[in-house]
């Protein structure tokens, strides 16, 4: 208990090596864990939180490269930059190759080493490449010790709508003259960018026509009336990540939309409903089909989870409680 | 018949100072070595100066130190540069070397006109294999040209560019890929070439200038058939591609140094015999015969060779050449079926892979894209799982392991070259003297013209020849490039390359299987997966060890970080904390293990993660190791290692064995 007392203590002082105990420690799977981790859980809860910005998109858009652009635009404005890193698992040996992207393009420091930017990667849980279990949890503990979050999946399979649920705001990355913008519009999935991110502007005519058709597509969307409403609406930006050019701009525009949700409440309503259907596939995935079944259903469960986060219980305690009362139910069957 | 004329006999060598190196090159020169071949220090091909904080433990380690024109004296010191045909091994930093050079040349009062020799200068292959690149690629490419077109005009006996095939064959490269990503790399500068002189301009004398250097391995009847289609290929391109039609021109000029993958570290003496058979590969057929040979030394798996171990080398050269018939016949091969059957096998895969790569977008963006990279990791993923499986044999390895005890490795020195730590400082200081001596304005101008050029997309020679003349150190110079022109990492081809492991047959699935579980449970006692920093720190590049257990790990169930070559020890030691690892793995091939080492596991105690284990893998001597395991190290590692699964279930071991 003195070693948690003293981690929480590091934690709110933002020490580098409490953060990643702590982290360490979230990750822990062991049931005699768990105490500990509602304690960090509720401790940077307590703390400021940093902005969280989720970058996803198609394999090869550019997502890594267009992350470090950010760290390094983030850090020359002096902001802290924490970074958790999703990479898919195997799923012969659920083994994983993790990292191998930002680390390297600071250069601050001694030896290379900005202690200003902290990178966590994580594997991603099963074959489908959402986000890994713990991830909410480590994103949520990383915005309390650090300016800014940059969360980076491999945007492939459910992790595009995991990290929506974890991001304040959501970039897309999407490739110029790739087909990406095409797919990505055929595909419709308007829910998740806040922002769209044509990479490799300094290709020229094909950013910029890619930059149009979005803007077209969009426009067409607003009069079908998918859209979710001016506040909602997906800003188009297109950068280089090689050159800088509009990283800039694109900066700007995230901490606009970001404060502009602030001030609307808009981030506490986007963190709530996150909250809740992450909370929900946590006990989708514990109890399966059967088990949601047995809890009333679909709607029975997420309005009970929506209680309970409402009543600012974490969306991981909150899935817990729900599981332990059905494991509860369960162990009174055991002949 | 006339006897043919021999070819070129080298020695790869330099190391420790350049007037250690220059002694060296006058021993080698006076027992018939007759060209020079120069090995440079990590320092001095990536553009640092030994006094730089990513020079650490690497100054004269794997070649000579070379930070400006003095050293350049010194290294050629009473040695003729105007009859000499000089071989520098120098990629992201050659037109730097070049232009020291040729500054050496005319301070001598030596034409650049005469000056013979290749400099590598193929930093394409550094993206892929040895990892001594600096700036992106497409301004490699660039850096490259300019030397290219620079030496055609001015230093026109001079071979600009060796397009390596060495080295992707040390990184698993097959005959064919060996021949396709080779070909592929000189297709993209003979275009960037062809860009810069301009629509129309006669490529003749540039397809010329470009040779090649080329690995030659074990199964040399193989290795013949590959020369023969690697010149036939050549002939094809100039002719098809570029409207070569001199035949002189055409014809496919390659130097060779055999092949140090595959000599092994138990039963050394096995290698000269390896060494000697390799040699055959590259000169057994006149009209595919090497324009000039370097041979490894036998003990290369164990550490730095002696002079002894050379002069060994060079003997098999001159036994091959003045003693056998080799150079009284002509062609042996010509109307062979058998051979003619296989080369043109290998032309025609080779030919369709680099179309592919053309496909692609060319050398350039396969490379950016981690494709070729991924083929190779893969490549050597398989040779390696063979190995391990038995089915390909390596004698006194896998198979014939009894031995009895070798008198050639009991000497004091333990059987290879040490070298003097001392001689590093001394280097150091030679430095700071000659930084005292120059005059900072005529520095301070050359480096502001070059800055410029580098800028602009002028011709880096030029303004690089009068930086050296004006005492630019090779750090500055490096600086320069990094500032105008930017840094860069190669994709680590991970990501991309399956592993071959999970085809073997039900006995290694079996095995695997019980690796797999292993490791699972390992994640029961730890609370989460295993997770293993494969770290590579240093200035060494040679990163096929630390590539090919990051993959193995990730197989048997690790979770794996990997952030690809030349960590500082902060980033490794930033990297094992901010990733929560249970077990830090170092990969280092250069010998400045006793210097890195010792300094990442205070920066980990310091950190907080004294209770981490690390584990060390690489060419470490016997004492060394000891001194490792003394200093706190788990494990360590060398070539002779090379069951991977075995490394594996070792490192499970060092895990379990772990106080939670």
């Amino acid at each position: 208990m003195q070693r948690l007392e003293a981690l929480l203590e590091g934690l709110r002082a933002r020490d580098r090596g409490s953060v990643a105990r702590a982290l360490n420690l979230l990750e822990d799977r062991r049931p005699a864990q768990r105490e500990a981790q509602r304690a960090l859980v509720r401790a940077s809860a307590a703390m400021a939180r940093g902005r969280v910005f989720g970058v996803t998109g198609p394999p090869g858009a550019g997502k890594s490269t267009l992350c470090s652009a950010l760290v390094r635009a983030f850090r020359a404005s002096g902001r802290r930059v924490g970074v958790v890193a999703v990479d898919p698992s195997s799923v012969n040996s659920g083994g994983a190759l993790l990292g191998d992207r930002l680390r390297i393009l600071t250069h601050e420091g001694p030896g290379g080493v900005d202690e200003g930017v902290f990178v966590r990667s994580l594997a991603a849980g099963g074959a489908l490449g959402g986000l890994s279990r713990t991830a909410p949890a480590c994103v949520d503990l990383l915005a309390a010790a650090f300016d800014v979050v940059l969360v980076e999946t491999v945007g492939v399979g459910q992790s595009e709508v995991d990290v929506a649920r974890v991001a304040d705001l959501t970039l897309v990355a999407v490739q110029p003259a790739s087909g990406d913008a095409l797919q990505f519009l055929k595909a419709g999935i308007l829910e998740i960018p806040d922002v769209l991110v044509v990479t490799k502007a300094d290709l020229g005519d094909p950013a910029r026509r890619a930059v149009g058709d979005l803007r077209h597509a969009l426009a067409v969307a607003r009069e079908a009336g998918v859209d979710r409403g001016a506040a909602d609406a997906v800003s188009v930006c297109a950068v280089s990540s090689e050159t800088g050019e509009g990283i800039a701009d694109l900066v700007a525009t995230l901490d606009r939309r970001w404060d502009a949700l602030e001030e609307g409440d808009g981030l506490a309503i986007r963190r709530f409903h996150g909250g809740v259907a992450l909370a929900f596939e946590t006990v989708a995935r514990r109890v399966g089909e059967l088990g949601v079944d047995a809890l009333g259903g679909e709607a029975t469960v997420r309005a009970r989870l929506r209680g309970l986060v409402a009543m600012e219980l974490p969306s991981m305690e909150a899935a817990e409680t729900i599981v332990d009362e059905a494991v509860a139910a369960l162990r009174t069957l055991t002949p | 018949m006339p006897k043919d004329k021999p070819w070129i006999f080298r020695t790869y060598s330099g190391h420790s100072t350049p007037e250690a190196s220059n002694t060296l090159y006058r021993t080698n020169l006076a027992k018939g070595q007759t060209g020079l071949s120069v090995a440079f220090d990590l320092p001095t091909q990536t553009g640092f100066d030994s006094d730089a904080p990513e020079a650490r433990g690497e100054v004269g380690k794997v070649g000579v130190p070379i930070g400006h024109l003095g050293d350049m004296r010194a290294l050629f010191d009473q040695i003729p540069i105007e009859k000499m045909n000089t071989s520098m091994t120098i990629n992201a930093t050659a037109p730097w070397l070049l232009a020291l050079y040729v500054a050496l040349a005319e301070e001598r009062g030596v034409s650049p006109r005469v000056l013979q020799g290749t400099t590598q200068n193929d930093v394409l292959k550094e993206f892929l294999a040895r990892g001594t690149y600096v700036a992106p690629p497409a301004a490699s490419v660039r850096l490259t040209v300019d030397v290219v077109t620079y030496t055609v005009e001015h230093v026109p006996d001079w071979n600009p560019m060796n397009v390596c095939s060495y080295h992707l064959q040390e990184a698993g490269a097959t005959p064919v890929q060996e021949l396709a990503y080779s070909l592929a790399n000189a297709i993209q500068v003979l275009d960037a070439t062809r860009a810069r002189l301009g629509a129309g301009a006669d490529l003749t004398s540039v397809f010329a200038r470009l040779s090649f250097f080329v690995n030659a391995g074990i199964r040399f009847v193989d290795e013949v058939c590959k020369m023969r289609a690697f010149g036939r290929l050549w002939e094809r391109l100039g002719r098809e591609r570029y409207g070569v039609t001199d035949e002189k021109a055409l014809r496919f000029r390659y130097g060779v140094q055999v092949n140090s993958l595959g000599l092994t570290e138990r039963q050394p003496e096995n290698n000269i015999v390896r060494i000697v058979l390799e040699s055959l590969g590259v000169t057994l057929s006149k009209n595919a015969r090497c324009r000039a040979l370097q041979l490894p030394a036998w003990n290369e798996a164990l550490g730095l060779p002696r002079p002894w171990d050379q002069q060994w080398s060079l003997r098999i050269q001159q036994v091959l050449a003045y003693e056998t018939d080799l150079l009284e016949h002509e062609d042996l091969f010509e109307g062979s079926l058998v051979v003619e059957k296989r080369v043109a096998e290998l032309c025609a895969e080779a030919w369709a892979e680099v179309e592919e790569v053309l496909r692609r977008g060319g050398a350039l963006a396969a490379i950016e894209s981690g494709y070729v990279k991924s083929k190779l990791v893969e490549s050597n993923a398989t040779r390696i799982a063979a190995i391990e499986r038995g089915e390909q044999i390596v004698v006194g390895v896998n198979k014939f392991g009894e031995t009895a005890e070798s008198p050639l490795t009991k000497g004091t020195d333990g059987g290879i070259m040490v070298v003097d730590p001392a001689l590093a400082a001394r280097q150091i200081e030679r430095l700071e003297q000659h930084r005292k001596a120059r005059s900072q304005g005529a520095v301070d101008a050359a480096l502001a013209e070059l800055r410029r050029v580098l800028a602009s997309g002028e011709n880096v020679m030029p303004a690089s020849i009068a930086a050296a003349k004006a005492g630019v150190t090779t750090g500055e110079w490096g600086k320069a490039l990094r500032d105008v022109v930017g840094d860069y990492r190669a994709p680590t081809g991970l990501a991309g390359a399956s592993v071959a492991s999970a085809r073997g047959n039900t006995q290694d699935a079996a095995r695997l299987e019980a690796l797999r579980a292993r490791v699972r449970g390992l994640a029961a006692k730890l609370g989460r997966p295993a997770k293993l920093l494969v770290g590579k720190p240093g200035l060494d590049g040679h990163s096929n060890g630390a590539e090919q257990i990051a993959l193995k790990a990730r197989d048997v169930g690790f979770e794996v970080v990997y952030d690809g070559i030349r960590s500082t020890p902060e980033s490794l030691v930033a990297s094992a904390l901010e990733e929560g690892v249970h077990l830090v793995g170092l990969s280092i091939l250069s010998g400045s293990h006793l210097e890195l080492v010792p300094e990442i596991l205070e920066r980990m105690t310091k950190a907080g993660l004294g209770d981490v284990p690390v584990v060390v893998g690489g060419i470490i001597p016997d004492a060394d190791a000891k001194t490792l395991l003394a200093r706190g190290v788990r494990r360590v590692y060398t070539p002779k290692d090379f069951e991977l699964e075995a490394i594996m279930a070792d490192l499970v071991d060092v895990l379990a064995g772990q106080q939670p």
